[in-house]
């Protein structure tokens, strides 16, 4: 009887060591992606973004004062629609294989996004059309 | 995709997109900067789409459908005089998508690669904080400016007594909270956060003035430039990064103009004031206004014009606020057949945003060619014959010059007194938008046509063709 009860213990305890260890896998495996996130170089990952950044205010900042004023409207009207290339954000969120949260307002997002390009693409264009030179 | 292929790809589009800016240098180039733009949109879209991550279904698409059917509703049913509003109304939507877009990255980061909920890192926290802060001050901030561009009248649009202290306090409540989301990475931080600034675009957009919106509307066109650019840095994409980064510089850039066309800085501006300040000038304008002006009719005018050999057209607000435009240019068409030569000058401030008198111009068929800005033609006052100023006040008032005292002193202006006779289409005797008497208007060169601008051109047209 004694030796029963100390073999069935024994067997309680080697089963809670297995979901023990798994779990501690577990949290392994879970750390270790959080610190491949954070080591996969974010710092120099930083640094390069913002290389790009400051170019692309230099390049805009030469290119848009070449915009000549009577086409300021139609610039902003085609910056509108071009600022909404962050809709590569929206359906990043909207393409993630779990349905949660994230995914309803990346799909909102994804309208809002689409209004914008569209839109302001067909207006620019409109407006585009419209201005003509004296010889025709 | 490899990520090698869809980083170039993003270049790529990145690129195209430069093109679309390069391509507004000129009009003759600025249909197929338009089609650059349409074709960097369709890479960065395709590229993402591609992604091996990704599980493109039949509701993203159908969502693009329908946002973008809307869209292009909108944009072809448009009236051209109702442009300000609607790229206020865009941009409102650039911010909130911003927004919802930096929700979803705090909500499963895992999706964009930056960690997993509860453990993101720091410097996405950063980022995301920053894309949202700025995307919900746009959002907001751009429906204000929406409404004060139609004309919508409520209480909710008009700012609170010691409205400047509040915007204070609640603009230092903005950062400390995003210093709190960005350190905790805490669920109601983020909440907080979006609730603040989401009110901060608000107030600050409330007191600014209608007639300062084509600022307000530049400013919000660059924030949502630099939201993209926030969220860019979430991502880590360099498109949008880039993207952003050329919206953003350009919307300052048309700020910079609009307020150097006002001799104001954007402080002066977003702090608001213009024409509510100096009773002592409202006071020195109503006696002034017992000065005696010449009243012309349009047999007047038409005579006038009838004669003259150069006449330059000089276009406001209140040309499309009467959609005058195409009355106008009917009547120039006649004063050329009589020989004259027609030329337009625009302030760079008329209208009610950038470059809107132009966009106006061009719909009535006026070649671009005969469209000057104020530097091109300011000199060519002094040899005109008639200065024909249409919708315009404040932009064309020697005060600006010679007051010290005037609140609109050294502001650029139109040098209109300069011609032989000035003619000024105007429906009363009020004064202009900065709240200044216009003393042009005791000139003896002058002579004011009282009316609709459409109603004035359209007899004028009428008295010249009887005339024959």
């Amino acid at each position: 009887m004694a030796t029963q009860e100390f073999v069935d213990s024994a067997t309680a305890l080697a089963n809670e060591a297995v979901g023990l260890a798994q779990k501690a896998k577990l949290l392994a495996e879970q750390s270790m992606l959080v610190k491949q996130v954070a080591e996969s170089g974010h710092g120099d990952m930083l640094a390069m973004l913002l290389t790009v950044f400051v170019l692309a205010v230099f390049v805009g900042y030469y290119v848009v004062w070449r915009v000549t004023p009577a086409l300021h409207s139609p610039l902003m009207a085609v910056t509108n629609a071009i600022s909404s290339v962050i809709i590569v954000g929206a359906l990043l969120a909207a393409g993630a294989s779990a349905v949660g949260f994230s995914q309803v307002i990346g799909f909102i997002a994804i309208v809002l996004a689409s209004v914008n390009i569209v839109g302001g693409f067909a207006v620019t264009q409109r407006m585009l059309g419209k201005f003509t030179s004296k010889k025709k | 995709m490899t990520s090698t292929l869809s980083a170039l790809l993003y270049l790529a589009a990145s690129v195209a997109f430069i093109m679309s800016l390069r391509g507004l240098s000129g009009p003759a180039t600025a249909r197929a900067g338009n089609l650059w733009g349409v074709v960097g949109m369709a890479i960065a879209i395709v590229t993402t789409l591609a992604q091996p991550n990704m599980s493109v279904s039949f509701w993203m698409l159908l969502a693009m459908a329908i946002g973008g059917g809307a869209g292009l509703y909108i944009a072809a049913r448009i009236e051209m005089t109702a442009l300000p509003q609607l790229v206020a109304a865009f941009h409102s939507l650039v911010g909130l998508a911003a927004v919802l877009v930096a929700a979803a990255a705090f909500y499963s980061p895992a999706s964009f690669g930056i960690g997993v909920p509860g453990a993101i890192m720091l410097g996405s926290l950063i980022e995301m904080g920053l894309g949202t802060a700025i995307g919900a001050i746009t959002f907001t901030g751009s429906i204000v400016a929406f409404c004060k561009l139609q004309g919508v009248k409520s209480p909710a649009l008009n700012a609170m007594p010691m409205q400047h202290p509040i915007n204070a306090v609640l603009g230092a409540l903005c950062v400390i909270l995003l210093v709190w989301f960005c350190l905790s990475g805490d669920t109601t931080a983020f909440w907080l956060l979006v609730l603040a600034t989401l009110l901060m675009g608000w107030f600050v957009i409330i007191p600014i003035g209608g007639a300062d919106m084509p600022v307000v509307v530049s400013m919000l066109n660059s924030y949502s430039g630099w939201a993209a650019c926030g969220i860019g840095f979430t991502l880590q994409n360099s498109a949008l990064i880039i993207t952003g980064a050329l919206v953003g510089s350009s919307g300052a850039i048309l700020s910079y103009v609009m307020c150097k066309g006002m001799n104001r800085s954007i402080f002066n501006v977003i702090l608001g004031g213009f024409g509510t300040d100096a009773p002592g000038a409202a006071a020195g304008g109503a006696a002034k206004e017992q000065r005696p002006v010449k009243i012309g009719s349009a047999e007047d005018a038409a005579f006038i014009m009838k004669n003259a050999a150069s006449i330059i057209i000089v276009p406001g607000y209140g040309m499309a606020v009467a959609q005058a435009q195409h009355a106008l240019r009917e009547m120039c068409d006649l004063m050329k057949k009589e020989g004259a030569t027609i030329r337009y000058a625009i302030h760079p401030v008329a209208g009610r945003m950038p470059g809107h008198m132009n966009v106006l111009l061009a719909e009535a068929n006026v070649p671009y060619d005969e469209v000057r800005e104020l530097d091109e033609i300011n000199r060519d006052f002094a040899q005109a014959d008639v200065a024909f100023v249409i919708g315009a006040n404040d932009v064309t008032n020697p005060a600006a010059k010679n007051d010290p005292k005037s609140s609109i002193y050294g502001m650029p202006i139109l040098d209109v007194e300069k011609a032989k006779t000035v003619l000024f289409v105007k429906r009363s005797m009020a004064t202009g938008y900065a709240g200044v008497e216009n003393e042009l208007f005791f000139r003896d060169n002058t002579m004011m046509l009282f009316g609709d601008a459409k109603k004035v051109c359209e007899d004028i047209v009428k008295s010249m063709s009887g005339g024959h």
